[in-house]
């Protein structure tokens, strides 16, 4: 315990020193968010100190081990280190797929050439990672996909389309769900395979969201050739793969929403709405709703802290990111809507300087998809009934 | 501190469900509303709470306690929670011993904490006058006169008000409803002239009582803490009640829970188990996240009252509305997904409604403690 107390106050104080002070502020745009990656640009020098000042420390993921770049640290220093960068505002020096997704199956399946090849470019933010799971006829049904992967001598030829991939068109390597038995029950004949996206015969095309913005794209496969020792795990056994990198990447979606940082929401709806003489919001179904938002806010994040300890002491049960992933997701919709209400007309503003571009309509419509991807929520209750409560023929 | 109970903690919540589950099951308190027992609960099993440790849990040490915590607390009347078992835990154990170790005086301790510790005292707070939770609005009145106080007013839903040896009563002493500064706290001996308990059967068949004060009169002695200034023991008293309070429907939200989920696995209808329905399970599972996530937030808010109980509010007012909501909503599943069964009184099930009604309206309701937070927050 004494430790610890100590780990924290050296902790508190090299952020202290080392966390600019721009980088202690809310992030407002997307490029507030650093990706890495081979055609990575920061968008301020203070973000790029933080970030070089971090990867140097193996702060950019703290409980990886450090032979790969990361930390070294166990769960109780990491969770002392998010503590304190949460207490300061600090922003995520990086952010990545490959960092929430693909190392955490690295981990596991990998071997240790590939350990070595990926996980050190993954923490030092030189390679940026896409996710190719969805396909255009396999969405909450993933187990039926269709894309080929064909052997070749030392080669898979792989042939298809996949859809919803996040940032296809920055990325810079890709972690794909490929069929390779035909012949072979549907979740019998997928492997997990790696690529690089530059490699002859990917392309990708953005789509255009109802928020205006492109975050994600098709990306088409024409006989690229891929080495198959690029592949993660058993030939044939990528589901369980792909299941064990879904539940690290349902912990992350569940997280997503920006809680405790920012100004608060009662705060941010007395601007527009205005308060009575008494401080409340003129606004008492509002304020209620609000009231109600941050009591299950603030049980969300007691949970999702209980769900780092209970894995810590290995009592979690693995599905329960799924649940985490359901209640996350509704809720930060929930924040959203509430947003929306509380700005009022000003809310509805979608190109002026004066809304930013219209941040908030386009923050409100992407938030919809939270429920959508890494899973939906009746793709996410039905997993708790089977797998959680083992209710029969789920 | 990590969210999750420690070795001693697991252990302590073994022992307080072996005896529990055994001595106390649903069945306990059917034969307790049935019969129209005039003490409500059993005083033999009191007597074993006692001797296990549990009556004294949070008693210092040197007064014959274990000394332990609020996650502690929390953790048997999880297990109370569990079987409904009627007990004077909460009102004596929980509130009673939190109010005299926080605010009394060394002799005020000498006096009671060893009696509740060995069981043989029993005591009750006495805070609601009106249809709703309102500890600011404390009318009933504390008149200086002589060396002491004459106290004239009413209490309502006094917990284990008929049986207690001791009360702990709320009353203005200066300025006027809704003030904080003026409030003081009375340790009043229920046999004392002028003073009428009248025990109220509710719904939940726990045991509460109405009492009334004519020109009770007490001493200058009988002051816990300090004169006018009560409200602040006051309210980390009640913190610490609220929390236990939520643990307790914690336990039963999971009880019920986990009777549904049995009920949905055996129950055939069109041929097969009705828990096959997508429309049952996705509601199942919905009630089980919300059961989990009030889970977390009760063992936050107790491990804050641990840590620093001044700065615990916020967290204890999330608590307290969470569970509220949860239970209810867990009661309210049960009780529809046992279909007819679920509306007959010899199905558990009803008494497990009728309970988190109960605790709903305990120390504040759902509504009550969402309002705190916004306040708290200055919205």
């Amino acid at each position: 315990m004494a430790d610890l107390e100590k780990f924290r106050a050296e902790t508190r104080a090299w952020l202290e020193q080392n966390c600019p002070p721009e980088m202690r502020k809310p992030m407002t745009s997307d490029g507030d968010t650093f990706w890495g990656g081979r055609n990575t640009k920061f968008s301020s020098e203070a973000q790029r100190v933080w970030f070089e000042r971090m990867r140097d420390k193996g702060w950019t993921v703290p409980h990886w081990p450090k032979e790969y770049g990361g930390g070294g640290l166990d769960g109780e220093e990491a969770k002392i280190v998010r503590q304190e960068m949460a207490a300061i505002g600090a922003r995520q020096p990086l952010t990545s797929f490959g960092i929430s997704m693909l190392g955490p199956a690295l981990l596991k399946y990998g071997t240790e050439e590939q350990k070595k090849e990926h996980l050190p470019k993954i923490t030092a933010g030189l390679i940026r990672w896409c996710q190719g799971y969805s396909e255009p006829n396999a969405g909450s049904d993933l187990a039926s996909l269709q894309t080929r992967a064909v052997g070749d001598g030392d080669d898979y030829i792989i042939n298809g389309q996949k859809i919803w991939t996040s940032y296809a068109n920055y990325a810079d390597w890709i972690f794909c769900l490929v069929r390779t038995d035909p012949a072979a029950k549907k979740h019998d004949g997928i492997s997990f395979i790696l690529f690089d996206m530059a490699s002859k015969g990917v392309s990708t095309k953005p789509i255009l969201l109802i928020s205006g913005y492109s975050p994600f794209c098709e990306t088409f496969f024409d006989n690229v050739r891929v080495p198959k020792s690029h592949v993660v795990g058993t030939v044939n056994r990528g589901w369980d793969v792909a299941k064990y990198l879904l539940q690290h990447e349902r912990a992350m979606i569940s997280g997503m929403g920006e809680r405790g940082v920012g100004r608060p929401l009662g705060q941010i709806a007395a601007d527009s709405v205005g308060a009575d003489t008494q401080g409340r919001l003129d606004d008492a179904q509002l304020r209620s709703q609000i009231a109600n938002f941050e009591v299950d806010e603030a049980a969300l994040a007691a949970a999702a802290e209980r769900a780092v300890d209970l894995a810590k002491a290995g009592q979690s049960h693995p599905a329960f990111s799924s649940a985490m992933k359901y209640y996350g997701t509704e809720l930060n919709k929930r924040r959203y809507e509430i947003l929306m209400s509380a700005g009022g007309i000003d809310a509805l503003e979608w190109e002026s300087d004066r809304s930013k571009g219209g941040a908030r309509p386009r923050a409100w419509l992407r938030t919809k998809a939270n429920s959508i991807e890494g899973g939906t929520s009746e793709v996410m209750l039905g997993i708790v009934a089977k797998r959680i409560l083992d209710l029969p023929g789920a | 501190m990590a969210l999750v109970l420690t070795e001693e903690q697991s252990m302590l919540r073994d022992s307080a469900r072996g005896l529990i589950s055994d001595k106390a099951p649903v069945a306990h308190l059917r034969g307790l509303r049935d019969s129209k027992d005039t003490t409500g609960f059993s005083r033999e099993l009191w007597k074993t709470f006692a001797e296990m440790g549990f009556s004294g849990l949070l008693v210092p040490d040197q007064f014959g306690g274990s000394g332990l915590g609020c996650v502690e607390a929390g953790i048997v009347m999880e297990e109370i929670g569990r079987t409904l078992m009627p007990s004077p835990f909460l009102s004596t154990s929980v509130l009673a011993a939190s109010a005299l170790s926080r605010g009394g005086s060394e002799a005020q301790k000498a006096q009671h904490l060893p009696k509740i510790a060995d069981g043989s005292l029993l005591a009750a707070l006495a805070i609601d006058e009106g249809a709703k939770h309102r500890p600011l609005q404390t009318k009933l009145q504390a008149t200086r006169a002589g060396n002491g106080f004459k106290l004239s007013g009413d209490k309502a839903f006094v917990v284990d008000g008929h049986t207690a040896d001791l009360l702990i009563v709320a009353a203005r002493s200066a300025g006027s409803a809704g003030d904080k500064n003026g409030l003081t706290l009375f340790l009043v001996d229920p046999k004392a002239k002028g003073l009428t308990v009248e025990r109220t059967a509710m719904v939940d068949s726990h045991n509460a009582a109405r009492i009334v004060f004519d020109n009770v009169e007490v001493d200058a002695d009988s002051v816990l803490s300090e004169v006018d200034q009560g409200f602040g023991l006051l309210e980390g008293v009640l913190n610490i009640g609220r929390g236990a309070v939520a643990s307790e429907m914690v336990g039963l939200s999971d009880e019920v829970f986990g009777r549904t989920v049995t009920y949905l696995k055996e129950r055939k209808q069109f041929g097969k188990a009705i828990g096959e329905f997508q429309a049952l399970q996705h509601r199942a599972a919905e009630l089980y996240i919300d059961i989990e996530i009030t889970r977390a937030a009760v063992l936050k808010a107790l491990q804050a009252l641990d840590t620093d109980i001044a700065k615990a509010a916020t967290a204890v007012s999330v608590a307290k509305a969470r569970a509220g909501t949860t239970a209810t909503l867990a009661v309210q599943e049960g009780v529809q997904m046992h279909g007819g069964m679920g509306m007959t009184d010899q199905f558990d099930i009803g008494f497990f409604m009728k309970r988190a009604r109960v605790c709903q309206e305990l120390f504040g309701d759902s509504n009550y403690h969402t309002d705190q937070l916004a306040s708290g927050k200055g919205y």
